[in-house]
């Protein structure tokens, strides 16, 4: 289980999280190949179906991912991201979720150092948890 | 101290006593229509109608335990524009929480309705209602179930009782009510009270003529306290037993074994407000290709696919907001115990956040609002 490569998918806003993972990139930082990102004009409109869907296929954890809050480039998409973190955290845990697999955060555009550092980080996390057995058992 | 007007029960006939109320609001012109359960000619059913006309409500029976579907969907269907002239609309308390959430998703209206609710004892699920109330015992068989329960011997009769929801509801009276009807804390066959909770219902009822008094309530507060501590304490044995079954996605599944993806649940939910429901909508007509592939990774695709993810989005959607009102058990066709699963849900969400689903107009659904300084520990504590 120790060297499962845990597959994480990561909402991200295109004018900041998504900027700074440019960013890491185009300065050659080191981190794990374990994010698909999805790259979504603002975190307020990742619809919590998403994420059902994506723990339903079998993703280990999900990331979401904006601006800090008052920098959000539609005023705020991200604090309406963050309530429905909140109630994903209060609903899905009821059904066995852990909640360590349901990850937010805010990235800035210039902090591509911290979406590696969150990247690493999650990864050993998830690593951690175990993969999520949904990927491979049938899901009603 | 509150604004009390009485009914005085005559024969012990406590409903058509309660028509003959009805009836003044029509005659004196309060109202130009009546929203309110009526006993249809056929087979004894009990459905809401629109009445007009006087010598109709004498089939007006809002205390029967009958409860075919949550009445705030068609009161949102009258109020989803300005009315010309008032309307009264006769409600259990749950379908009132139901209708203010809807209002507050500007989804219906306040303005020219007056909402009135009796105190709810409970209804029994569709499937039952007919057997125990017969075919043709007309509103016989609403008195024998309150004369049941006034002497002690409850709500089961023929091998049926009230539903789980009732039976688990804290709400048995309604606080949105411009009027409520009170059987609690006074006799039923005697007295109904009339409890003005609103000035629109002050000014009802001066303007019907009926004559109020200040009166404690302390009878009706004590048999209140009484009736919600049992409710309550069901409720949570409920909850205990449904977190248990549902409590990995191994269980849920179980759960949820029977259900066929037939979503009479969201259809019979008064507070699934989408118009459109996205599961009905092309996202979900996928590629015969897909399937496929999806069967391919697994092994096996079990069909319809997408049960689990539609009743957990349908959580992520309503469960801020449900009432309560059962009304999705009672449109399972295959016996899910969804109502336990939702509210069991709704009961933490509601928590987290707060929120009273259909307690006031006033609270924000909280899903609607958001604040620059909260839940920060979403976010690891970084706000």
């Amino acid at each position: 289980m120790g060297d499962y490569e845990p597959t994480i998918i990561a909402f991200v806003c295109n004018w900041c999280t998504y900027t700074a993972a440019d960013l890491a990139g185009t300065s050659r930082l080191v981190q794990p190949a374990n994010v698909r990102m999805v790259r979504m004009m603002c975190t307020g409109m990742v619809d919590p179906k998403y994420i059902i869907k994506a723990l339903l296929e079998g993703a280990d954890a999900v990331l979401v991912s904006g601006c800090h809050p008052g920098d959000c480039h539609y005023i705020n998409g991200n604090l309406k991201a963050r309530r429905r973190m909140k109630l994903l955290k209060e609903i899905l845990p009821k059904f066995g979720f852990d909640e360590r697999r349901l990850k937010m955060t805010w990235i800035g555009a210039s902090e591509g150092i911290d979406f590696a550092e969150t990247v690493r980080q999650m990864t050993a996390e998830v690593k951690a948890l175990g993969p999520n057995d949904l990927r491979t058992r049938m899901v009603l | 101290m509150s604004k009390i007007g009485k009914i005085t029960v005559k024969d012990r006939d406590t409903v058509s006593s309660l028509q003959d109320f009805l009836k003044l609001l029509l005659q004196k012109g309060a109202v130009e229509a009546v929203l309110v359960q009526q006993r249809l000619a056929i087979n004894n059913a009990v459905m809401p109608a629109l009445i007009t006309d006087i010598e109709n409500l004498g089939q007006a029976d809002p205390l029967a335990p009958a409860f075919a579907l949550n009445g705030a969907r068609m009161l949102s269907r009258l109020t989803r524009k300005p009315l010309d002239a008032p309307i009264a609309a006769v409600m259990r308390p749950c379908e009132i929480r139901a209708f203010v959430e809807l209002v507050k998703l500007k989804q219906g209206s306040v303005d020219n309705v007056i909402l009135i609710s009796a105190d709810c004892l409970g209804a029994y699920p569709n499937n039952d209602y007919a057997k125990v109330a017969g075919m043709g015992a007309g509103a016989e068989s609403t008195l024998s179930f309150y004369r049941n329960i006034i002497s002690g011997k409850g709500t089961a009769a023929q091998d049926a009782d009230i539903s789980p929801a009732c039976k688990s509801c804290e709400h048995p009276a309604a606080v949105n009510a411009d009027i409520t009807i009170g059987l609690l804390g006074t006799n039923m066959e005697e007295n109904l009270l009339l409890i003005a909770n609103t000035p629109k219902g002050e000014k009802l009822l001066a303007d019907l003529g009926v004559k109020v008094e200040d009166e404690p309530l302390d009878g009706r507060k004590s048999a209140l306290d009484a009736l919600v501590g049992e409710r309550i304490e069901y409720r949570d044995r409920m909850f205990a037993r449904t977190s248990e079954a549902v409590s990995s996605v191994e269980k849920l599944m179980g759960y949820l074994r029977a259900c066929v993806n037939c979503h009479n649940c969201r259809v019979a939910c008064p507070v699934c407000y989408c118009r459109e429901c996205v599961f009905t909508t092309d996202v979900f007509d996928h590629e015969p290709a897909q399937y496929l592939r999806w069967a391919k990774r697994r092994g096996a695709l079990k069909m319809p696919t997408d049960t689990v993810f539609f009743h957990l989005t349908r959580l992520a959607h309503m469960s801020a907001a449900c009432i309560g009102c059962g009304q999705c058990s009672n449109a399972c066709p295959n016996d899910v115990p969804v109502m336990e699963l939702f509210r069991t849900v709704a009961h933490g969400v509601q928590g987290a956040f707060g929120y009273g689903a259909g307690a006031s107009l006033e609270d924000e659904p909280p899903l609607s609002v958001f604040h620059e300084k909260e839940f920060c520990e979403v976010t690891g504590g970084h706000d």
